[in-house]
């Protein structure tokens, strides 16, 4: 970590963790807790941890294809990884696994398409990683793998929560 | 858990938990499902008084439930949201479907 008049000027970290849903919510609140010393807004806070849970959700469910009642007897060790950089005011976070991958990317990030509707998925994952990240690029090889990378520059919004 | 799940007359309230996330999504859906289908409830209230976190696994929890109840008239309102969790909710267009309250 390089630091300067105490602001952080890069910073890195990777974690690799078993695809089980309890780990959502470790892998959103850990890069939460990694974006602190630029001082980020509650919002854009939020913003970060439901891109990070979506993301890690699809790996789960869709790289995976787990369900809740496989989760404790699974044969193979299936696991997500997770890569966050921090360079000036910019977070980069890379979500990777090595799963089933997506056979059509542009359909997959329609709106509202998903191929797990009977899981109650409302299709909207990748909706929301664009809507509340700066940018988004999805990789894909069908029986490989699927990566993420999102971006988000953090100090452009409001220090005080707008009414809309 | 299961008190978190009320029976008010005709109505089923539901007190969503701190965090809604798929980890969470999977028991709420199944246990709203069980009591729509033994109460035989017309309408499902979710009350997010206690929710910080909701990523899309908590649409797919409402858009599921919408779907049962709205084929037999019954309609859904999400109660106590906050600015955040309306703005989720907003940006699926759920507000022309559901009632929202703050």
């Amino acid at each position: 970590m390089e630091t300067k008049n105490n602001t952080v000027l890069r910073n890195e970290m990777e974690m690799t963790f078993d695809a089980v849903s309890v780990n959502e919510a470790f892998a959103r609140v850990a890069v939460a807790a990694f974006v602190t010393p630029l001082n980020p807004t509650m919002e854009e806070i939020s913003d970060i941890k439901t891109a990070v849970s979506e993301a890690v959700t699809n790996a789960i469910i869709h790289g995976y294809d787990s369900e809740l009642w496989q989760e404790d007897n699974r044969e193979e060790k299936n696991q997500v990884y997770l890569r966050c950089t921090i360079e000036e005011d910019v977070l980069e976070v890379e979500i990777k696994d090595t799963g089933k991958g997506i056979e059509d990317i542009d359909q997959a990030m329609e709106p509202l398409f998903t191929t797990r509707p009977e899981l109650d998925r409302s299709g909207m994952g990748f909706a929301f990683m664009e809507a509340f990240m700066d940018n988004l690029e999805v990789e894909s090889k069908p029986g490989y793998g699927t990566s993420v990378l999102m971006k988000k520059k953090l100090g452009t919004t409001s220090w005080i929560w707008q009414e809309e | 858990m299961e008190e978190n799940f009320k029976v008010i007359e005709n109505y089923l309230m539901v007190r969503m938990p701190e965090e809604v996330d798929h980890h969470k999504s999977v028991y709420i859906s199944k246990v709203a499902d069980d009591y729509i289908m033994k109460e035989g409830v017309g309408n499902v209230v979710f009350d997010f008084e206690d929710t910080r976190f909701m990523d899309s696994s908590g649409i797919g929890i409402i858009i599921g439930r919408y779907k049962k109840i709205s084929y037999f008239g019954g309609k859904v309102f999400a109660i106590n949201t906050d600015t955040r969790i309306k703005r989720t909710l907003m940006i699926c267009g759920l507000h022309k479907v559901i009632e929202i309250m703050e």
